[in-house]
């Protein structure tokens, strides 16, 4: 049997499309309801995904993220709070529209541009993975060691308005990561002679804490601020939709190639694509006064891009094991869990699951515009769901989930912890992606690191002989130097 | 380590000097701005807020002391209880609430999950 053919019988199976469907719905409501978010959802399905088998566990996530994505448009509409960070650029720009009585607009180019974006992102997925994998095959531990540290500047240095906040955030993940006995030298660091840190801390419940309850800590501060729905009808969600498709494609096909640009890069994901998108419609638009006005060029362009960088942050994280997100920074812990360890060989070893997953995306962007229909008709209903019984609920499921990976009450510690310092990290303007992002990478890092250096006798130059490391570490010092530049570019000028 | 030139001192060592300079660097950058040493987010100065943030963690940390010797199931009621009525639900809505969340959790996780969730004084009535 052909690997697609095994890949098809993967999915196709009752319970898988069982699963996809519960994680669908699940996603449209977390997406849709504003503070929770689409690596909130991630975050909370780990546990229950932790029992099932390899493809419906990451179908699941794909599928649930996917849709919260889009999801995060719906209130952005009728409540000008956007449903995930990913909708945040363009959320004012949606709630124009809905005063001008264009609400019906504004969701419909929202379901119909994350539709072409995700599926965008996933045909670039599916043709440059395998392809990247062939070079990645010939990689030694001096290019892996400045692909990781690529991946990290990269989260440092372009994502965030701040790099030294950003430095002290991935330090501090690096930190974490280094704490237990699992380093090349197999030696107890910062153990305390306890027995729960000499295994090194387990990331699930650490990121319940920082992307779940940091979230509700904040949505529980504003308990007393309450949401007021504007009034639209909302009729056909698709009328309209082919003019727009038409007036509009240079934008669509923009807007999708830099998200999923973005989204491969390591580090930033839907929230910055949609940002830089935005921005960049702005830019380029032949009426740019319009934009903030009500003016539906920019959604659609940002709506697509944020989808897209969905799919193109698993391109980095199947291929490298360097998550391209946040999402993907927990999905990959999901994987090796799983047995599908990242990495060029995922597509040797594990080819029908990988295929499988790429059919996923698929489905999932399909999937979409029928429940995006639904979700959009009963959004009023969703968005009703009240804060003092959805927050509780959800924190309770937080302490069970981080309970279960290890059946320790020391996975409840860690999450309350982690969410106290993700909490301060984000009031104080510490970005907390580059944090995840040390603790992920924080083992690949030094071990690539050390090995590196025993291999070339502590000798600097020996990253730089090798061609394809060489031309690695000069991007990263580029890229490191990025806000340098600026600042000399400004003051030039 | 002996012997080994780059040993597990290395990396922890390179992170403690990084984050000396930055710290150094961000303190500078306070004194620069004159930015107050502590301030507090807005929501605090709101009794409301203030109250529910305060009860959910005060519930999580009595969850984590609590919840070997009084079991999953009572302690996951109470806290949702207290949790609800901190953030303003009414009585009704949080009795059967508090009680069927913990149920179908019980269900997801320790029955179709096999979470080995606590019984605590319950375990004579396990099911």
């Amino acid at each position: 049997m052909g690997v697609l053919a095994q890949a098809f019988a993967l999915v196709f199976d009752p319970y898988v499309l069982w699963v996809i469907l519960a994680s669908a719905a699940f996603g449209l409501f977390v997406g849709a309801v504003p503070g929770l978010t689409a690596t909130m959802a991630t975050a909370l399905l780990v546990p229950v995904t932790f029992f099932m088998p390899p493809v419906p566990a990451i179908a699941s996530i794909v599928t649930a993220t996917a849709m919260a994505i889009f999801a995060g448009d719906i209130p952005s509409c009728l409540l000008r709070m956007p449903g995930t960070p990913a909708s945040a650029a363009y959320t004012d720009e949606a709630y124009a529209l809905t005063k001008k009585g264009q609400g019906e607009l504004a969701l419909g180019a929202g379901l119909v541009f994350s539709v072409i974006g995700g599926l965008f992102g996933t045909a670039v997925l599916i043709a440059a993975a395998p392809a990247l994998a062939e070079v990645a095959l010939k990689f030694s531990s001096f290019e892996y060691f400045w692909l990781v540290v690529l991946g990290l500047f990269s989260a440092v240095f372009l994502a965030h308005a701040n790099p030294l906040k950003g430095i002290v955030s991935l330090l501090f993940g690096l930190l974490v990561s280094a704490i237990g006995l699992d380093n090349p030298a197999g030696f107890p660091r910062f153990t305390f002679g306890n027995a729960e840190l000499a295994g090194g801390f387990t990331l699930i419940p650490i990121m319940i804490g920082m992307f779940a309850v940091s979230e509700i800590i904040r949505n529980i501060g504003s308990i007393d601020e309450p949401w007021e729905m504007a009034q639209t009808k909302i009729g056909n969600v698709f009328r309209g939709m082919w003019t727009l498709t038409k007036r509009y494609p240079v934008q669509t096909l923009r807007g999708s190639v830099l998200g999923t640009a973005i989204g491969a890069l390591p580090g930033a994901g839907a929230d910055i694509a949609a940002w830089m998108s935005y921005a960049m419609s702005k830019r380029f638009s032949k009426e740019p006064e319009k934009f903030g006005t009500g003016h539906i060029e920019g959604i659609i362009e940002a709506g697509a891009s944020n989808n897209s960088a969905l799919a193109g942050a698993w391109i980095p994280a199947l291929v490298f094991g360097i998550p391209g997100d946040s999402i993907t920074a927990i999905v990959i812990g999901v994987l090796y869990i799983k047995g599908l360890n990242p990495g060029p060989t995922i597509f040797m070893n594990n080819a029908p699951q990988i295929y499988a997953i790429f059919l996923v995306f698929i489905l999932a962007n399909l999937l979409m515009l029928p429940l995006g229909v639904a979700a959009i008709k009963g959004a009023k209903q969703m968005l009703r769901a009240p804060r003092e019984v959805l927050m509780p609920v959800i924190l309770l499921f937080c302490v069970v989930g981080s309970f279960a990976i290890n059946n320790s009450i020391f996975g409840v510690v860690l999450m309350l912890a982690f969410g106290l310092v993700a909490y301060v990290m984000e009031e104080n303007g510490f970005p907390v992606a580059p944090a995840i992002l040390g603790m992920v990478l924080g083992a690949m890092l030094e071990e690539n690191f050390i090995s590196s250096m025993i291999k070339a006798d502590g000798r600097i130059f020996a990253f730089f002989e090798r061609p394809i490391a060489g031309s690695l570490g000069i991007l990263t010092l580029t890229v490191a130097s990025v806000p340098l530049l600026r600042r000399l570019y400004r003051a030039a000028r | 380590m002996p012997g080994q030139k780059f040993g597990p001192a290395w990396f922890p060592g390179l992170i403690a000097i990084g984050l000396a300079i930055c710290g150094a660097l961000l303190v500078r950058a306070g004194l620069r701005e004159h930015a107050p040493l502590f301030a507090m987010p807005q929501w605090m100065q709101r009794q409301r807020p203030r109250r529910a943030v305060a009860t959910v963690l005060a519930g999580l940390v009595a969850y984590i002391l609590l919840a070997d010797a009084l079991g999953f199931h009572i302690t996951g009621v109470l806290i949702l209880a207290v949790w609800m009525r901190a953030l303003g639900a009414s009585w009704r809505l949080t009795v059967a609430v508090s009680i069927l969340s913990t149920l179908v959790i019980h269900l997801a996780f320790y029955k179709v999950l096999r979470v080995p969730l606590p019984w605590g004084v319950l375990e004579r009535w396990a099911f």
